[in-house]
């Protein structure tokens, strides 16, 4: 047997989530940050493995009863995003060093890290199965950290809201599980069950049953990946949790509502996606204009931030469903980009907080003055968050559009208004912390700028995603091969340019 | 990695485009990322960069010349930058007669401009960043006009952006500026959505970007098509070049610095529009009603910008509406089809040039105020300040077209094509250029002659060297650079635009332009007889209704507040409070019923750990029963 590298890769923050159980305090967070680093070595290398084609798949059957697996592999989506989560959780490490310091947090800086490395394995683990029950398992489980992240620091109001996060994912959660119990029966049906992605992919259960089974995964991903309606959590939730747990939440976690929406939805239900297509465009656009508007008038930072993602989301989950490879292949490169963008943003924000105090907008003015470094690297998030040409997100944001066009013109003319929209949030929100005369307050409050920790938390994201603006090349190949596979799967080619020569 | 092999491979002339870009950008980055210990030298750093993609430009356009008229197209495709599905998009550039031209106005007129900014910002404390700006706005700017496909014109467009953001925001402590930036950025915003879907359409269409191959392709797309290509195209061109109904921002944006009115709101960045429609002409050819669309913006901005100069008391505003009035000129040169093509770009080099040269004498003259910008405060100032005064006034007789001096040339074919295409336009240009000599001559009246009005304690005196020099230079080039170009840009531009050249020789007069000459002396004389008196220090209140709209920029910002803005802001209000209310109120609910719950649950099992547990039991419980069941199904 070969070396089961996805495993190990999965594995080995889960074991230091328990090594930091008998591990505690300064030496604690080395320790984790030791195996942060070691999960960031292996996915890079999982990553690379995977461009060169090398055979990663692992297949041992779990409960036979039920023709479960424990089956994992990685496909270029799954890369990807396996790459943006072993990225982001060192990133976020960094950034929250001192958790565990502040008077407010209920548990130790060591336990932070614990319970963030057991929810990078959880993800890594959802972002690598390829059995549904499996997926649906770790899918689960990564509520069980989140929730005590969210619960255990932050701001005052912060268990309502991760009772509130708890609640939306759980009934997103059961909704799936239902739909997780139908494919069992759909397979059994047909002699066999089996949970394995690739024997519900092309299996015909009838279009009825198709169309129940992809509402419910959908309900899931669209609570993640919150479409507006099902959105009411995270805000309140970013608003009330750290930035480094929000980080991890809307750029890792979340990313499995879209990820979940290409891997299952569009591929085991290709027929049923063509026939949801119509509404979920319409909802999307509604999602991105609504994100928009509320991040416009949002009074608190953290809760801007969080209404941008869902902005943002609207445009990936159209990119998703307009069906066409430079979409798909658009919406996977920003999934990357956008937990990179995010993540910036948040953490800027939340050092920004730290210093006066408060997330109320209104309590900045001039920040720019006392703390130049800071200010630029806010610039830089805002700029990468507004899509401006030359970072990844200008990409990712682009081919959505671009290939959208092809087929949605009407639809994209309003969906392009992010474009406008996005630079009036962004540029509100730089202008009213950073500019003008300093105030007195924040003149007492915003003593020092960006210490080398915090710089060296956001430059790394901010060089990404300039890489990846200018040399997207070697990640988008791999998203463009998944989308490919995804569009051959669901069974629809592009439309031909319509002014071929001869025509 | 695929770029540095692509370098390496390079021919000698690719190294030199490749080299023209990476140079400004390189010094940007240092200046930026090398932080305080630059600020000694960092500003002479950020001269030279300029100066050196001058000189490569230099070389390029050299061997062009010596290159046969037809095989004068340099391609360079560094590496490729986008590939999914049937598209690639590479990035790379395209060295050919129309954008040599426009390297070296930007990189010559930059470099004077980096050279008067030494003096200029010499007492700012962020004078290093200034210049970092600067050559980031340099290097985008290549990038807009080298670019061989519409992708990366895009990529230079943005850039071009954000630079005019950061240097109109400069001062950004001042409130106005820094709303000054937002507003630059957002409404060119708006711009860019006809700019993006211009290209979404090009790429669905053609499946390419590129110049060649969208210009091939128009042959085969359906009118329609192509006329909406020519409109998204066109209301990109109206956000950059500040062009109605997107004019706004440019008065405003006279917050920054103004060495960055001069070089990015007068001579460079703001004529990308007509450039982008310039290039674009196959697309225009095919689309007669785009077309008569860019001529009748044109018309209308060249108008409104110049009804804007004549009653402005701020030196820079009236600088403002001017330069929108003579970019509505070369708008509505582009819009006339081949003929006016290569005049539109004629104008745009000597405008460039005159206009650059006007606005650095006018921060010289702020530079001896104490940067007051009132014109009503001048006054007298030919006296202390005798070189700012005499190059403001070749650029004065440039600008309103003096016999031999440049805009002499330039001006005098586009009115006298647009009298060829339609008496309208025609009369309309010639009013035009009435009004540009009237508000000028104001000007001028205003600040270099009269009596002085400065404040005691006010001592106007003529800047330094440094600042000096660059308006000698310009003002020369006010002066000649039509003579020397006149005869020839238009065999050179031929190619590029599709234009079959005139005849158009240096001492002749038209009955047009024999017109135009009695129009534009009747506008002198006019501006002239009503500035020679005494001129109240303060703005005399006024009932005329023209005057009044002029001096609100003819209520372009109350037309945004009141149609876009407000209700924006309502909606997002109303949004608020729906999301508070109903989207949440469901919600709420449930949290209350969830934090009862929760309260229960924690009296029962005592943690949090086992009511997730309770939870998560119920959850596989349901997914033994629904097992079951499918199992018996």
């Amino acid at each position: 047997m070969t070396f089961p590298l996805l495993t190990v890769l999965a594995l080995v923050p889960i074991i230091g989530a328990i090594v930091l159980i008998f591990v505690k305090g300064q030496v604690g967070k080395l320790v984790g940050y030791g195996f942060a680093l070691t999960t960031l070595v292996l996915g890079v290398l999982a990553f690379i493995l995977h461009t060169q084609g090398a055979a990663l798949a692992e297949d041992v059957s779990w409960i036979p009863a039920i023709g479960a697996h424990y089956a994992l592999d990685l496909d270029g989506m799954g890369a990807i995003l396996v790459l943006m989560t072993v990225i982001l959780v060192p990133v976020v490490l960094l950034a929250e060093w001192h958790v565990g310091d502040h008077e407010t947090a209920r548990w130790s800086g060591s336990t932070f890290f614990a319970l963030a490395l057991l929810m990078q394995g959880l993800a890594l683990y959802v972002f690598m199965a390829s059995d549904i029950l499996l997926f649906y398992v770790a899918f689960e489980a990564t509520l069980i950290p989140t929730y005590f992240l969210i619960g255990g620091y932050g701001g005052p109001r912060r268990r309502a809201a991760a009772i509130k996060f708890l609640i939306y994912s759980l009934a997103g959660g059961l909704v799936m599980l239902v739909a997780v119990a139908g494919v069992y029966a759909a397979t059994a049906a047909q002699g066999s069950p089996s949970f394995l992605i690739g024997d519900v992919v092309g299996l015909d259960m009838g279009t009825n049953m198709a169309r129940w089974l992809f509402v419910g995964f959908f309900f899931a991903f669209a609570v993640k990946a919150p479409l507006v309606g099902l959105h009411t959590w995270l805000p309140d939730t970013a608003e009330q949790a750290t930035p480094g747990t929000s980080t991890l939440l809307v750029g890792i976690l979340d990313k499995i509502g879209t990820f979940g929406m290409i891997k299952i939805c569009l591929q085991a239900f290709p027929e049923a996606t063509q026939w949801a297509t119509p509404v979920i465009l319409i909802w999307a656009i509604v999602s991105m204009l609504y994100g928009a508007f509320m991040a416009f008038g949002a009074k608190d930072l953290l809760r801007l931030v969080s209404y941008t993602s869902i902005s943002h989301f609207g445009i990936m989950v159209f990119g998703i469903f307009a069906l066409t490879t430079q979409s798909i292949t658009g919406s996977i490169f920003y999934m990357l980009n956008h937990g990179l963008s995010t993540a910036a943003l948040f953490l800027v924000v939340g050092f920004m907080i730290r210093r006066r105090g408060t997330a109320d907008i209104d309590a900045y003015g001039g920040v720019q003055k006392v703390a130049p470094v800071l200010a630029g690297f806010l610039l830089l998030s805002g700029l990468s968050a507004l899509g401006l040409p030359g970072m990844g997100s200008f990409i990712g944001e682009f081919l959505v559009l671009a290939g959208s066009w092809q087929r949605y013109p009407i639809h994209i003319a309003f969906l392009v208004l992010a474009m406008v929209l996005a630079a009036v949030y962004v540029l509100r929100m730089y202008k009213t912390t950073m500019t003008g005369e300093v105030t007195e307050q924040v003149t007492t409050h915003v003593t020092t700028d960006l210490t080398l920790r915090e710089k060296a938390v956001v430059a790394p994201l901010i060089a990404l995603l300039l890489l990846f603006g200018f040399f997207p090349k070697p990640v988008l190949d791999v998203a463009d091969t998944a989308a490919q596979n995804t569009m051959a799967t669901v069974g629809v080619t592009d439309p031909a340019p319509q002014a071929e020569e001869g025509n | 990695m695929q770029l540095l092999e692509s370098v390496s491979a390079m021919s000698s002339t690719g190294l030199m485009v490749w080299l023209l870009v990476a140079i400004p950008l390189a010094s940007a980055a240092f200046l930026l990322l090398a932080g305080k210990i630059t600020d000694g030298w960092g500003h002479l750093l950020g001269t030279l960069a300029p100066i050196a993609s001058f000189v490569l430009g230099l070389v390029l356009f050299l061997q062009l010349l010596g290159s046969p008229g037809d095989d004068r197209a340099i391609n360079v495709d560094l590496y490729q930058w986008i590939a999914t599905g049937n598209w690639t998009i590479e990035l790379g550039f395209l060295v050919d007669q129309l954008s040599i031209l426009f390297v070296l106005l930007v990189t010559g007129v930059g470099s004077l401009i980096h050279v008067y900014s030494i003096g200029y910002m010499a007492h700012d404390e962020r004078r290093r960043r200034f210049f970092a700006y600067l050559n980031l706005f340099i290097a985008a700017m290549l990038v807009l006009v080298l670019a061989n496909n519409y992708l990366v014109l895009f990529l230079g467009w943005e850039g071009v952006g954000l630079a005019s953001f950061l240097l109109i925001s400069f001062w950004a402590h001042r409130p106005s500026a820094a709303a000054a930036g937002n507003k630059a950025f957002i409404v060119n915003r708006v711009g860019d959505l006809g700019l993006s879907m211009a290209v979404f359409t090009m790429l669905a269409m053609f499946g390419s970007v590129r110049f060649e191959e969208v210009n091939a392709g128009v042959a085969n797309l359906s009118p329609t098509w192509v006329t909406l290509i020519g409109f998204f195209l066109l209301l990109g061109a109206c956000g950059k070049s500040a062009q109605v109904p997107l004019q706004s921002w440019l008065l405003d944006a006279m917050e920054g610095p103004t060495p960055v009115s001069a070089l990015i709101h007068a001579a460079t960045m703001v004529t990308a529009g007509v450039y982008l429609v310039v290039r674009s002409h196959v697309i225009y050819e095919a689309a007669p009603i785009a077309t008569t669309a860019v001529a009748i913006v044109g018309t209308v901005t060249l108008l409104a910008g110049a009804w804007i100069g004549t009653s402005k008391d701020d030196i820079k505003k009236v600088l403002a509406g001017s330069t929108m009035s003579q970019i509505g000129y070369m708008m509505l040169a582009a819009g006339l089809g081949p003929v006016g093509a290569s005049f539109a770009i004629f104008h745009l080099i000597t405008h460039g040039f005159f206009k650059a040269n006007m606005f650095l004498g006018a921060g010289s003259v702020m530079h001896g105020m104490n940067d007051d910008v009132n014109m009503r405060h001048y006054g007298a100032l030919a006296g202390p300040m005798k070189i700012t005064a005499l190059t403001f006034g070749m650029g004065y007789l440039a600008i309103i077209g003096f016999p031999f001096f440049a805009g002499f040339y330039s001006k005098d074919h586009i009115i006298e094509a647009a009298f060829q295409q339609n008496t309208v336009y025609g009369v309309l240009a010639l009013i035009g250029a009435g009004i540009t000599a009237y508000y000028m001559t104001r000007l001028m009246m205003m600040t270099f002659f009269g009596k002085k009005r400065w404040e005691d304690g006010v001592e106007p005196h003529e800047s330094p060297l440094v600042m000096t020099v660059p308006l000698i230079v310009l003002a020369i080039l006010s002066v000649v650079a039509g003579l020397f170009m006149n005869g020839w840009i238009q065999d050179w531009l031929a190619p590029t635009t599709g234009q079959e050249p005139h005849n158009t020789p240096l001492v002749h007069f038209t009955t047009i332009g024999l017109l135009t000459l009695a129009v534009v002396a009747v506008g002198v004389a006019i501006g002239w007889f009503l500035h020679k008196g005494d001129i109240p220090r303060e703005a005399p209140a006024t009932k005329n209704p023209l005057v009044h709209a002029g001096r609100n920029d003819l209520y372009g910002d109350a037309l945004n507040e009141h149609v876009i803005i407000r209700p924006a802001k309502g909606l997002s209000a109303g949004l608020g409070a729906f999301d508070r209310g109903v989207a949440d109120g469901a919600v709420m609910g449930s949290a209350a019923v969830a934090a009862g719950v929760g309260e229960w649950f924690r009296k029962l099992q005592n943690g949090y750990v086992r009511s997730y547990g309770l939870t998560a039991g119920v959850g596989l419980l349901a997914l033994a029963v629904v097992v079951l069941i499918g199992q018996l199904a």
